[in-house]
């Protein structure tokens, strides 16, 4: 009887092991059984690189390249904003800062992770919005620029914790080696242990761009959702999240726009997934050292 | 320039920017504590919105924000302990524990609205749940698996070989030194793991947009067939989507959900300091 019910339990602890891998194929299998519909309808060079976004006009007009544009402008100017900052952060916290001081700055992290998006997307529409506005004399500060900002914000956290774990996880005899040499502790960090710690900071960084590709409420909140192609940083833009969350309330379940919206997902699907695999590689390529 | 010099003001700027980044969180927390603070009324809990949400409390976004964190932990946290314990226990260092391994990285990075799409067909119209707290929960449920896993597991490993040892050469089967041994002494990881789960449940929009979240209803759901507000939704409905809103009951609405989720973060970080401090190994 005992025996039983042990191979029960371990046959459930075997399904529930899988659950992940299960789930992963599931959200792909429903993104592609509703997005694909849409290949009867738009080819998919038409499709992601057609110019203009208007989904209720008679036929709709259903090319991503301005929300592409859209995704990739905050983007871009999260990543510059934040990759320097993040990192010079994880720096600082890894390796110079004096315990207490590390503990609140980790604690400050630690807080900044846990804030939801939408309160982080309404704090920025109240203060950093008008701020914008006024800095550039624009009419709305609803701008691609002003998504950059609150998203670079946003990716800290993720970029300051794996680029930290990645510096903790350097030798300790490398850096005792260049002290030893006469080197001076800011020439350890930079000619020492940055280089040896440089694929999990590049993991690192591409986590915290995949969190900033695949940001929603904030996005939504803050860039304006105007959906034609951007000339400027300082235009309204929309983004592919921000299109799906904005839009598929008010669209018809089977209609094109709906197809259309599970499309994107399907795009976003496979950014985020390459984006993991890509540095998960990079993660592990540092441990085997 | 000497190179300690150099080290100085290296040093210096990457102080900067820390304060770059700890400042504004800190003035985040204190603009909304500060605007927010006069909303905080008894009456602001616990009454329904009134005068389309310009008016009346969050009530009913509280609860239901409540009852979907509680439905996500319910289907969450057995099958991430569960997955846990495999991960830990019997899985070989083989291409299956890689690829599982894989599988959690990627359903962690998965962008939160993609989890609301696939949450729409599965639950809401291929399992005909309608939209409802069920497909919140579950959408929710599955969003938070990886960060209960990830969590449970590290737990798990932590807990030192010698345990599982002595326990099976005492004649304990594998299941019997996992559930009396191994878990146990396991358990204040697995606890803070769910609390941060709880945490990310509580102030997600995207995931629940399409599977549960009402715009306004000023009722308290009777099955889990019904659709709820919720606190995140509604704090990106009265700040978006309604114009003319006191600031003070949206700013109040930002407080409690910082609140709430503070507040579940904390009890986590509480219990993870503790169990530090008693850790006999």
């Amino acid at each position: 009887m005992r025996k039983i019910k042990e191979f029960i339990i371990e046959k459930l602890i075997f399904f529930c092991g899988l659950a992940s891998i299960f789930f992963v194929i599931l959200i792909f299998l429903f993104l592609l059984k509703e997005g694909l519909s849409l290949l009867t309808i738009v080819g998919p060079f038409e499709f992601l690189a057609g110019k203009s976004w208007y989904p209720i006009s008679e036929p709709p007009q259903l090319g991503i390249l301005p929300l592409i544009l859209g995704s990739l402008f905050v983007t871009i100017g999260a990543a510059i904003i934040s990759v320097p900052i993040g990192i010079a952060c994880a720096v600082y916290i890894a390796e110079i800062a004096p315990a207490k001081i590390k503990e609140v700055l980790k604690a400050g992290i630690e807080l900044l992770a846990a804030i939801p998006s939408v309160v982080l997307g309404f704090i920025g529409m109240m203060t950093l919005v008008p701020w914008v506005k006024n800095l550039f004399d624009i009419p709305t500060g609803l701008t691609a620029f002003s998504g950059s900002i609150m998203l670079a914000f946003m990716a800290m956290p993720t970029i300051v914790s794996i680029a930290e774990d990645a510096l903790y996880s350097v030798p300790k005899s490398y850096k005792e080696g260049a002290l030893a040499l006469g080197a001076t502790h800011w020439q350890t960090i930079y000619r020492v242990i940055l280089p040896a710690a440089s694929s999990g900071i590049v993991a690192a960084v591409m986590l915290g761009i995949g969190r900033v590709i695949g940001e929603t409420m904030a996005v939504m909140m803050i860039t304006g959702n105007a959906a034609a192609i951007p000339k400027s940083i300082l235009q309204p833009v929309r983004t592919l999240t921000a299109t799906i969350a904005a839009e598929m309330g008010e669209t018809v379940v089977g209609s094109e726009h709906y197809f259309a919206l599970f499309a994107i997902g399907i795009v976003l699907f496979v950014i985020s997934f390459a984006i993991n695999v890509t540095s998960d590689f990079f993660l592990h390529k540092d441990q085997r050292v | 320039m000497t190179s300690l010099q150099r080290q100085k003001i290296a040093f210096a700027l990457l102080f900067l920017a820390n304060l770059l980044v700890i400042v504004p969180v800190g003035l985040i927390v204190f603009i909304i504590i500060q605007k927010g603070w006069p909303a905080m009324t008894w009456q602001f809990i616990t009454d329904i919105p009134r005068q389309g949400m310009r008016a009346g409390g969050i009530f009913p976004a509280i609860v239901g924000t409540i009852y979907l964190v509680s439905g996500a932990i319910v289907f969450a946290l057995p099958v991430g302990l569960l997955a846990a314990i495999y991960l830990s226990e019997y899985a070989k260092d083989n291409l299956l524990t890689r690829i599982i391994k894989l599988a959690i990285v990627n359903l962690a990075g998965v962008p939160s609205v993609v989890y609301g799409l696939f949450g729409l067909v599965l639950f809401v119209s291929f399992c005909k749940f309608g939209a409802s707290i069920l497909s919140g929960s579950l959408t929710l449920g599955i969003m938070i698996l990886p960060i209960i896993i990830t969590a449970s597991r590290e737990a798990l490993e932590s807990v030192p070989h010698v345990f599982r040892e002595v326990s099976l050469s005492l004649g304990a089967s594998k299941w019997q030194t996992i559930r009396h041994i191994v878990l146990p002494n396991a358990i204040p990881g697995i606890i803070t793991g769910t609390i941060l789960g709880i945490g990310r449940a509580a102030g997600e929009t995207a995931p629940i947009l399409f599977t549960v979240a009402a715009f306004y209803l000023p009722r308290l759901p009777s099955s889990v067939f019904d659709q709820v507000m919720a606190l995140p939704y509604h704090l990106y409905v009265i700040s978006t989507q309604v114009p003319n809103v006191d600031p003070k009951i949206t700013y109040g609405t930002a407080l409690v959900l910082l609140i709430l989720v503070l507040f579940v973060n904390l009890i986590a970080i509480i219990i993870r300091a503790r169990f530090r401090k008693k850790k006999k190994w």
